[in-house]
């Protein structure tokens, strides 16, 4: 099960943060940087998993902005992994060619993805295609 | 409504934001937005609730507070439109949680929109149930849950099987409601109904023995059916993930089958050829096959003994083992843990692979390979693996030191076949990693070398050696001067020499240096100088030529700002000074210490020990009395509480009691020690 997913930049701006399991507030912020210490200064050659507290992050970097999935220790790590570069994708979709700035300015849109994308915890929709025509369904009710 | 505060939109708020150059600024503007916003609120402005509440969305993400907003999100959740109620929910899953009671608030508008005409909405609501239900909302809106899971839309059926999967991990009780409807969605032709119903089918099993043989009679073959399909299912471009047809759905299945296989010998079987052909037929070159083969690696381990497919099985995580990409080595490593259980030997095979990874550049393939190889240590190997070990010790990474210490100490005591080869390994360690030495892993050391008499002179003339070189390490400091106090005169002498020597000439003054150096150090701690304080009184006796100048050390603590070893220096020195007639005797070699009475106290103690490693310097100010105590046989059944030791730290410190205290007394408590410990009587 997904504990939390964060999307942080380089400087450790939280971009997104999502959780699965309830966390003070003040559990939130210490949880964020700490993940963002483990995995910005990692080398690209090593692994994308780190082992946090009694579970593990997996990461994945795109341009300058960090995906991290924090799981349960016996997940599967490269399905996850998969995972990340398929919301990847589908944000690259949505927002055709996504940015950093794309992410802050419609953070909530960005929520609204992950919700039809993750649910629970658990992975909700696995077709790119289904989940960019529920988002245009969507958008044209507001 | 106020135009001028509630003026700014959303993307002008963000844009002030990125425009501050100091935290200072982002912080003025943040709380001009909050005024207006709670402005905004206090005058229940409708118009604008949405916009507040995506700003207070934004904020709260910047880690400013925002509870004054969370009534707000149930005002627009209440609120009748579409767009109102999605930014509401969207609200309610960022600034609220399970344990706040304000969500108490909304069960009752959930319970609305479950029952919604508009699919919509009802998407919605299951959506924020399923990220933020309690165990009393689960309860309440559990029917509903159960069913939209036959709802006719199956974005609705999906969101309703996750959303089946809090409650019953939050209620386990309800999940025989749901046993039926999430069986009828394992034959679901939508991928997405299909990967929730598995989920919500993997979790039943896991909270209800019922679900588990349920399905395991009604739908093993149909789900191996399912993953057949998958695997042989032509080009589709919706779910393609290089090449592979839906890589999710294959690992979901196959951790369903894993759950169904798992200790039934009819249903592994009914599973075995599709788990053959998964192994062989994946492509291994992207990371979409090989989660599919990691995954069904750990199915065929966990299922039902089948010999033919756990050799492919094993075979697998070699290929994985010398991948290039790290994240394939990871995972093998983790397999291979799980695969020592089943077949040990095939795992001794790649040893010198997983040893290699234990000297890593990335620490979690380090740490991965260390518990791995901590595993496959057994009497025959240890020593090779334990010189790997301990030669990679001296390279190794300041923050990997610490693990791997643990594990060599922790090997060379459960593995080692003769003392003399235990005492060598752990003052290898000891010199090259000290620091991280835990207590009760060099006061065991001592109980070792305290029973073993034929090696005493050669130990401590190999302490005596190492201390030379590496007297930055405080463990191997306290272990070289108990073992000079103890047996220094041996080192002199160079009695018991064995084989293997090297003759050492050394002096009385030589043996005092070190014990001097010991006590001078500055960054030794409490410990370390009242063992090197007791190492004194014991050479002085021994020594005789070097009395006055041990006496000279022993003085110049007397003026210690640290209580317990001014108390300990003016003790030593009116022994010294006034009690010629019994120092001897005081100071006569510890007697052997009983190793069965050790380990089982160990035992006993060990989590206590353990919690206590962070508070180590300011523990020893009780166990320094204890350890005197113990030494001259007065028996102060409460020890003796200085200020600043409480209950804790006396724990920890039992550990030395214990130590030191077994065995006979040297001397009875006469009345000559008894006035020379009256302050501790107290």
């Amino acid at each position: 099960m997904i504990r939390f997913i964060l999307l942080q930049n380089r400087q450790g701006k939280t971009r997104l943060a999502k959780y699965y399991v309830p966390l003070e507030d003040s559990e939130k912020h210490k949880v964020e940087y700490e993940v963002h210490r483990l995995v910005v200064n990692r080398d690209p050659k090593f692994t994308n998993f780190v082992e946090f507290r009694t579970h593990k992050v997996i990461y994945r970097r795109y341009a300058g902005l960090f995906f991290a999935l924090c799981v349960d220790i016996t997940d599967n790590e490269l399905a996850y992994l998969e995972c990340i570069h398929l919301f990847v994708e589908i944000l690259d979709h949505f927002f055709s060619n996504v940015c950093e700035l794309d992410l802050v300015f419609n953070f909530h849109k960005v929520y609204l993805i992950l919700d039809e994308f993750i649910l629970a915890g658990e992975l909700q929709e696995t077709s790119k295609r289904a989940i960019i025509e529920r988002m245009g369904e969507l958008e044209k009710l507001e | 409504m106020n135009s001028f505060f509630s003026g700014t939109r959303l993307r002008d708020m963000i844009r002030a934001i990125r425009a501050c150059k100091t935290a200072a600024e982002e912080r003025a503007v943040v709380r001009k937005e909050c005024a207006a916003i709670r402005t905004s609120i206090n005058e229940n402005d409708h118009d604008y609730r949405h916009r507040n509440l995506a700003k207070l969305m934004f904020i709260h993400m910047l880690g400013y507070p925002t509870h004054f907003g969370q009534m707000e999100c149930l005002k627009l959740i209440a609120s009748a439109g579409f767009p109102e109620k999605r930014i509401g929910y969207l609200g309610l899953m960022l600034l609220l949680d399970e344990r706040q009671e304000v969500l108490m608030l909304v069960t009752n508008s959930l319970k609305q929109d479950l029952n919604h005409s508009n699919q919509y909405i009802v998407g919605l609501a299951l959506c924020a149930l399923g990220n933020i239900c309690s165990a009393e909302m689960a309860r309440d809106l559990a029917p509903e849950v159960e069913r939209l899971l036959q709802f006719r839309d199956p974005n609705i059926r999906k969101k309703a099987a996750l959303c089946s999967i809090r409650i019953i991990r939050k209620v386990p009780d309800l999940a025989e409601n749901f046993i039926n409807p999430a069986a009828a969605l394992l034959k679901e032709k939508h991928h997405g109904v299909l990967i929730t119903g598995i989920q919500l089918c993997t979790d039943l099993c896991k909270v209800s023995p019922e679900a588990l043989e349920f399905l395991r009679k009604k739908h093993t073959e149909g789900l191996v059916r399912t993953l057949k399909d998958v695997v042989n299912s032509p080009y589709t471009p919706e779910y393609d993930i290089a090449g592979i047809a839906d890589p999710f759905l294959h690992v979901r299945l196959l951790k369903l089958l894993r759950a169904l296989g798992q200790g039934d010998a009819d249903s592994s079987d009914a599973m075995n050829d599709i788990l053959a052909q998964v192994a062989t037929k994946t492509e291994s070159n992207k990371n979409a096959g090989n989660a599919i083969l990691y995954e069904c690696v750990e199915t065929i381990m966990s299922i039902e003994d089948n010999g033919g497919l756990r050799v492919l099985a094993i075979n697998i995580l070699g290929r994985f083992l010398s991948n290039r990409d790290n994240n394939i080595r990871y995972v093998a490593l983790n397999m291979l843990m799980k695969a020592i259980t089943v077949d040990a030997q095939a795992v001794q095979r790649h040893r010198a692979t997983i040893l290699e990874c234990v000297k890593d550049s990335d620490a979690s393939i380090r740490k991965r390979a260390l518990e791995l190889v901590y595993l496959l240590v057994n009497e025959t190997n240890v020593k090779p693996l334990t010189k790997e070990l301990i030669d990679y010790l001296e390279v190794s990474d300041q923050d990997f030191k610490g693990d791997l210490t643990a594990k060599i100490c922790s090997i060379v005591e459960k593995f080692s076949p003769e003392k003399i080869w235990y005492i060598d390994q752990m003052l290898k360690v000891l010199a090259e990693a000290g620091n991280f030495v835990k207590d009760e892993v060099w006061h065991a050391l001592i109980v070792v070398i305290s029973n073993a008499s034929d090696l005493h002179g050669y130990t401590v003339r190999a302490l005596y050696k190492a201390f030379k070189t590496s007297s930055e390490q405080e463990s191997l400091v306290r272990v070289a001067v108990w073992c000079i106090g103890e047996y220094g005169d041996m080192l002199m002498n160079n009695v018991g020499m064995l084989g293997i020597e090297d003759s050492v000439t050394v002096t009385d003054s030589d043996i005092v240096d070190v014990v001097e150096i010991a006590i001078k150090r500055h960054a030794s701690d409490l410990t370390t100088k009242a063992m090197a304080l007791i190492a004194l009184l014991k050479l002085s006796s021994r020594f005789p030529s070097c009395s006055e100048r041990i006496k000279d050390i022993i003085v110049h603590h007397k003026g210690s700002l640290v209580l317990e070893l001014q108390q300990r220096s003016l003790e030593f020195n009116s022994i010294i000074d006034k009690h010629q007639n019994i120092r001897s005797t005081l100071v006569e070699r510890m007697p052997i210490l009983d190793e069965a009475t050790f380990t089982t106290r160990r035992a006993g103690s060990l989590p206590a020990a353990v919690s206590t490693s962070d508070d180590v310097p300011a523990a020893p100010s009780s166990s320094g009395g204890d350890f005197l105590q113990d030494l001259l046989g007065v028996d102060l059944s409460p020890a003796p509480t200085q200020s600043g030791t409480n209950q804790v730290q006396k724990a920890g410190t039992d550990v030395l009691l214990d130590l030191l205290s077994i065995g006979a007394h040297p001397v009875q408590s006469s009345s000559s020690t008894t006035d020379i410990l009256s302050t501790h009587s107290k």
